[in-house]
């Protein structure tokens, strides 16, 4: 896994968009508008931007500045309220699910209506403190209440990887990188093609199996992820002794906070429930997996409702070189996709339904996203680029199609993909260039 | 037998409750990670013993036209105060926390155990308008405990000289509620704009009636401001008192040139609501490293506020230069102190200075750790 160098800050830390307030991450700005872009990538598919001139695209990023600033100078009370709200709804329902768990061996009439209500509860307790509550906060939508309860320098989630560690393989690569190959290690993770322009290899052509792996275990390869396992594995032996030595401590804290979190879900709540007689040790330790599951498939399906359902657009790495601040709101707004729905599940996947929002100002509070997606919306329609959205059902089912896709290599003239697979096959039983190599 | 379980007991049982207390803490630190139990606890009770720190606002009383006195009942962790001292108060106003000090003013011996702080709207003011004109009882409020040495000496002095002007009155009403009768021999000079800006008024006036102590308002808009010269007409012993200032900038300035002329500065005690600040110098950009947040500030503006406006966690404490709570570590750049233009450069040579954020604005640029 490679990982994307840190960006070199385009802006000194003198210069200007730096007043109070603007997350200096996102000030990527550089003095001169870039020439014309050209009408088709590299890879021949054709520049979904080619037809805006340098000059439109600055007006996008001063128009999206001001939207912005808009909703930063009327935050207040409301919003505070509502974060609070959320937290203390989610502690509610995690508390309420797991006492009901304490007596989740108990049968009524072949049932044990406990384990399922506790169940239930605790998968949605757990969405939520991901998605709404932890994505979130981590993000420093929240600072601004200066609330230290809940702030990103202090969250730690109901989450395999450590949030330090998360944030900056979320916050400062996928934010900064998004959907640039070979830059943006979200894009397929690591394991999926889930874009032609990506090169494909053998190892894809099991896409699927490693998807509904990921899916399955997502805590736990977000985890493995978030430490550039990956990296690590394969550059070992050219790694620098301090290079390897804060590998060392990173995957410390990792297994330190895998061991809390499994001693919690699956040691000390069965053990509680042991005390209350009712044989319900068993029950809340399949219900905690159980729970950890729904929420693994589910972050997991929302996240890859995100960027990769067909009509996102992904980026070349010289294409961002020199990325003005309109630039880079243009590939935030051409690099997502929204899922549409109701007002519980905008919640349930921690407003990520408003991707396209999110992306373009992942600090403003996520209850706002909804707020302004109709006037994003406009501004695409007007620069004729393409919003997209769906349902969850089309948006699920387009990315598991592509998955099954783009598992198999593209056509060529003057070959089948039979005989590419094949060819694939034999050198990876050779040795030579191996079926692992995929980046 | 008996005798055997009365020779250990005594050792043995704090040492064994030790033991079962700190393995409950654990197994509920267990169940609660990734959250501590607090998080859990405050839901249902945020004014609990062994909490942070909380109370709720039971009553907002107007006192004068822009000044109000709020009563708050403190969490069970509440330690009582000295009349004098302050606590911090952090509220939130349209969403954001605000830290701000206010001398205590109630009865410290009241049985109904609640606080009171009482405070005066200024122009412009974000807590002090908010708490007059807009705090609501039920508002749930974060606090400190007392500080502050502006108090009365533990042998109280013969003869006492309280010299307040404005809401410098707070300090001193809560010194002569809970110690008036303690002391023989009380004056008092209070400035304020007019009759019907003297906070507490008829308080004052009731305890002059008494004969409690003698007391004379200056009404600014009609006599003018107070010269302190004219203290030998109006306490002509005021050289033989110990003496508590607290008022605005300028008067609390001129107290100081007083007494030092005098002779007499060991019998004074200041209280400053806030820094006297000099002319500010350029400004320029503060990086809060760990925050990863860049801001740029000018020169009047204390780093504390800069970063606190850019949603950085910034400790703080009395927001004047006296507590020390803010202090935090400087990597590298300069910062000038605003009370005395002194600037103070990063040692590279160790891991970065001390800087005082809440009275020093940033000299060209500063790194942060924060
Ligand atoms: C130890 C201590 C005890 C205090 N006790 C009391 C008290 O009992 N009652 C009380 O009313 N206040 C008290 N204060 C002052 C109080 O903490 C706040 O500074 C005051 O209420 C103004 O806050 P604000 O948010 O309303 O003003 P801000 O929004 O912070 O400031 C608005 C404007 O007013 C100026 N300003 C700030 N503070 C003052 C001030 N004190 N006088 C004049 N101008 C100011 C600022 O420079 C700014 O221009 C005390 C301060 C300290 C340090
Ligand atoms: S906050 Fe008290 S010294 Fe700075």
């Amino acid at each position: 896994m490679t990982l994307a160098p840190e960006r070199t800050r385009t802006t000194p830390t003198t210069s200007a968009p730096t007043t109070p307030g603007i997350n200096s991450r996102l000030s990527v700005t550089s003095a001169e508008p870039r020439p014309q872009r050209p009408e088709f990538k590299k890879s021949g598919r054709p520049n979904p931007a080619a037809h805006l001139s340098a000059e439109q695209i600055e007006e996008i990023g001063r128009e999206l500045d001001a939207l912005r600033q808009e909703v930063l100078d009327s935050r207040g009370a409301k919003d505070a309220a509502y974060i609070r709200k959320v937290i203390k709804t989610q502690r509610y329902i995690e508390m309420g699910s797991r006492a009901a768990l304490l007596f989740s061996g108990v049968k009524v009439k072949g049932v044990r209506p406990m384990w399922w209500l506790g169940t239930a509860g605790l998968s949605v307790a757990k969405i939520l403190e991901n998605m709404e509550i932890g994505h979130n906060v981590m993000h420093g939508q929240w600072d601004w209440m200066r609330d230290p309860k809940i702030h990103s320098t202090a969250w730690e989630w109901d989450n395999a990887s450590p949030s330090s560690q998360w944030k900056h393989s979320h916050n400062e690569i996928h934010h900064t990188f998004t959907n640039v190959l070979g830059r943006d290690n979200d894009l397929g993770y690591g394991i999926l093609r889930v874009d032609e322009d990506q090169k494909w290899t053998l190892f894809y052509l099991f896409q699927p199996i490693w998807h509904v792996a990921n899916a399955l275990l997502f805590e736990y390869s977000i985890a493995a992820y978030d430490l550039e396992l990956g990296g690590y594995l394969a550059k070992k032996n050219r790694m620098s002794d301090e290079d390897k030595a804060k590998f060392r401590a990173d995957a410390q804290e990792v297994v330190t906070k895998i061991k809390r979190q499994a001693t919690k879900d699956y040691l000390v709540h069965p053990a509680m429930a042991a005390a209350t007689f009712t044989g319900s040790t068993r029950h809340t330790l399949t219900a905690n997996i159980v729970a950890n599951l729904v929420r693994n498939v589910w972050t997991n399906t929302v996240i890859i409702c995100g960027h990769f359902p067909p009509g996102i657009e992904t980026f070349e790495k010289a294409s961002i070189e020199g990325e003005t601040r309109g630039d880079w709101y243009l590939r935030q707004m051409l690099g997502s996709g929204n899922i549409s729905g109701s007002k519980a599940m905008h919640v349930m996947t921690g407003n990520l339904s408003h991707q396209i929002e999110h992306h373009l100002f992942p600090d403003l509070p996520s209850n706002r996203y909804a707020e302004i997606a109709p006037r994003i919306r406009d501004l695409m329609d007007r620069n004729d680029l393409k919003y997209v959205s769906g349902n969850l059902a089309k948006q699920v089912g387009g990315v598991y199609w592509k998955v099954v896709e783009l598992s198999l290599p593209p056509k060529r003239e003057g070959t089948t993909r039979r005989a590419t697979i094949l060819r694939a096959a034999k050198r990876a039983v050779r040795g030579k260039g191996g079926a692992g190599r995929r980046y | 037998m008996t005798a055997t379980l009365n020779r250990l007991a005594p050792s043995r049982r704090p040492a064994r409750l030790a033991g079962l207390l700190d393995g409950a803490r654990k197994v509920a630190e267990a169940i609660a990670t990734p959250l501590v139990p607090s998080d859990y606890l405050d839901l249902i009770d945020p004014l609990r013993a062994g909490a942070e720190l909380r109370g709720r606002i039971v009553s907002v009383a107007h006192e004068t036209a822009d000044a109000a006195t709020i009563t708050i009942r403190p969490g069970k962790g509440w330690l009582g105060h000295r009349p004098g001292q302050y606590i911090r108060i952090g509220i939130d106003i349209d969403g954001v926390r605000h830290w701000r000090a206010y001398s205590l003013t109630h009865r410290a011996d009241a049985s109904d155990g609640l606080i009171s702080i009482t405070t005066k709207a200024i122009p412009d003011g974000k807590v002090s308008n908010h708490l007059v004109r807009q705090a609501t009882p039920g508002t749930l409020v974060m606090l400190d405990q007392a500080t502050g040495d502006f108090t009365l000496p533990q042998a109280v002095p013969a003869k006492a000289l309280f010299l307040t002007a404005g809401s410098g009155i707070t300090p001193v009403i809560g010194m002569l509620r809970n110690h008036l009768g303690e002391l023989p021999d009380v004056a008092h000079v209070h400035c304020a704009p007019t009759e019907a800006d003297v906070i507490f008024r008829e308080e004052l006036r009731g305890y002059a009636a008494a004969s409690r102590l003698t007391l004379h308002e200056n009404h600014d808009d009609v006599a003018g401001i107070l010269d302190l010269a004219s203290l030998d007409d109006l306490v002509p012993d005021w050289r033989e008192r110990e003496v508590w200032v607290c008022g605005p900038t300028g008067l609390l300035d001129a107290a100081e040139a007083h007494w030092a002329e005098a002779g007499l500065a060991e019998l004074l005690h200041v209280e400053r609501f806030r820094p006297s600040i000099i002319e500010p110098g350029e400004g320029g950009s503060v990086t809060f490293e760990a925050s990863g947040v860049t801001v740029d500030a000018d020169g009047s503006t204390p780093i504390l506020d800069a970063g606190e406006a850019a949603g950085v966690l910034m400790p703080s404490g009395c927001r004047m230069g006296i507590c020390f709570g803010c202090v935090v570590t400087m990597r590298d750049g300069a910062v000038r102190d605003l009370r005395s233009g002194e600037i103070t450069v990063a040692d590279e040579s160790t891991t970065g200075t001390k800087i005082q954020t809440c009275i020093n604005a940033v000299a060209g640029r500063c790194d942060i750790e924060l």
